[in-house]
């Protein structure tokens, strides 16, 4: 089981979590946070003064999957996240031990 | 109970007109409110909010008799303190002949009094993010009875010595936005800057309400400027069309020289360039006509873009630009007036340079801004030191890091 993190554009949440839905996944879990990259924020400009916005407004997308479906997870994110523009994000992939559903104590795969 | 000089149409638009001018406050409030960052936004609210408390009792007690009492050239006197004879009175002292009244004194008074509450409103855009509430309070109390005054008194009352030598300011220029601007460079060179600045951005935290505040205080400003004509007739007509004409064409200037200069026509230039041009004309509202107030428009959205460029080169940090719209605006203004002038307009003004009456104006102009700057400058400032050395004008390090909502009122703007 893997846990695969992904930081994408606000804009492309609902393009994201459609494609992904599409591709079988059965939940994630989604914040918003703030923070940059190689894009390094943008700037502002108030009454002539210019500020530079380090901090730039994403969206954190996670989820854990089965080993057989990381390939095609990452795939349909990477497609449905891309704009080509600069600021797009990234998408990470990290071992995950365990997993205990709550409600029933199902472990393991069948967690999932 | 009033005389029969009272004229009915001119009373009606004048009690509008004070209730225009009362929005403004508000409107003010969400205009600066907007700008602040979001820690310090109830701050910005009550501390406008409060001046309409605190200043309309003053006035009632005090501030309207020694601006209007007596016949004192510099100051008022008593005579009407603690609204003695209000009710019934006929006439005010210097108000005969051409300047008679026609509306009640009683209304005058109101009229009057929702000026003196914006007036020192208009500082806590220079003091944001950092002005202890209680040091807030007693400074533009004190303000309200030593300084609005005696300015008022000299430019506003037919008594007063700038009025009787002839400078020109029909709604405030002097009275209102050199006044507050003077007083707000001083507040803040005892404050000092705020912490970070000019290193840390600052940004907005809402600049929706800065144009809502902005709509209120364009809208609040044909009160301002028109009622000033405490008439309803033909001037209150011209001061009411110059009002909008000036914020109209101060908002197009501002915004183009912000694209040549930052590269962008932005939300928060708009609106200033706006309240730039209302500044502008403020003095001129009802001594100009034809395209002047076009001229003084475009004129003020470029210049007060410019100053703002003041508070940087001299490290100052007038956090909303108080100065470069207020001051900077109202001194654009009482001199534009110089050269605009025109007795076609208003039998009661001067003609200003470029309508043949020489230079006489316009020095009267200058004598004018340099006296309110002076006086007002200088007085604020010992006022300002004696808070500070007393209880302290500024808020402590940490409480200006947590934000005035929650260090001075207990609050939170947002959950």
């Amino acid at each position: 089981m893997k846990l695969i993190t992904t930081i994408i554009k606000p804009f492309k949440l609902d393009e994201v979590k459609d494609a992904l839905k599409s591709a079988g996944v059965q939940g994630m879990t989604v914040s918003e946070v703030k923070g940059f990259g190689r894009q390094g924020g943008h700037t502002e400009t108030y009454r002539g003064s210019e500020y530079a916005i380090d901090f730039v407004p994403k969206v954190r997308i996670e989820l854990v999957v089965d080993d057989s479906q990381v390939d095609s997870v990452v795939d349909t994110i990477r497609t449905a996240a891309a704009t080509g523009k600069i600021g797009d994000g990234k998408i990470w992939i990290t071992d995950v031990s365990n997993i205990i559903r709550i409600r029933t104590g199902e472990v393991g795969p069948d967690a999932v | 109970m009033y005389a029969a000089t009272i004229d009915q149409g001119a009373t009606a638009w004048v009690l509008m007109s004070i209730a225009l001018v009362a929005f403004m406050t508000p409107g003010l409030a969400f205009f600066y409110g907007g700008m602040v960052r979001a820690k310090n936004v109830l701050g910005m609210l009550i501390q406008n909010i409060f001046a309409m408390g605190l200043i309309s009792v003053l006035w009632a007690a005090v501030g309207f008799s020694l601006a209007f009492g007596g016949t004192g050239k510099y100051i008022g006197n008593f005579d009407f303190a603690l609204m003695k004879d209000l009710a019934t009175l006929e006439s005010l002292p210097g108000y005969t002949g051409d300047f008679a009244l026609v509306i009640p004194i009683v209304a005058f008074f109101a009229f009057q009094m929702m000026f003196a509450v914006i007036t020192p409103a208009l500082i806590t855009g220079a003091t944001a993010d950092r002005l202890k509430f209680s040091a807030y309070a007693i400074l533009i109390g004190v303000w309200a009875v030593v300084v609005y005054p005696a300015v008022a008194r000299w430019v506003f009352s037919p008594n007063g010595w700038l009025f009787q030598r002839g400078a020109l300011d029909f709604a405030g220029g002097a009275v209102v936005h050199i006044n507050a601007g003077a007083a707000a460079l001083a507040v803040i060179l005892v404050l000092g800057n705020r912490k970070g600045w000019p290193r840390e951005a600052m940004p907005p935290h809402n600049l929706p309400f800065t144009v809502l505040g902005t709509g209120i205080l364009w809208f609040g400003w044909f009160g301002f400027n028109a009622g000033s004509a405490l008439a309803a007739n033909g001037l209150a007509s011209q001061a009411l069309v110059n009002t909008h004409l000036a914020a109209a064409s101060a908002m197009l200037s501002w915004l183009l020289v912000e694209k040549l200069r930052a590269g962008h026509a932005t939300t928060l230039g708009a609106a200033s360039g706006a309240v730039a041009g209302l500044v502008a004309i403020t003095p001129c509202a009802g001594f100009v006509g034809g395209m002047a107030p076009i001229i003084i428009g475009l004129t003020a959205g470029a210049v007060c873009y410019l100053a703002l460029a003041l508070k940087n080169a001299f490290k100052f940090d007038d956090s909303l630009d108080v100065i470069a719209v207020h001051l900077v605006g109202g001194i654009l203004g009482a001199i534009l007036l110089g050269f605009f002038a025109d007795t076609k307009v208003n039998s009661l003004g001067f003609d200003g340079v470029l309508f043949g009456g020489g230079s006489k104006l316009l020095v009267n102009q200058f004598i004018a801004i340099g006296a309110t700057f002076a006086f007002s400058f200088i007085v604020t400032y010992v006022v300002a030191r004696i808070i500070d050395a007393t209880i302290g004008l500024r808020v402590s390090a940490e409480e200006e890091l947590v934000g005035l909502d929650q260090s001075q009122h207990s609050e939170a703007a947002y959950q």
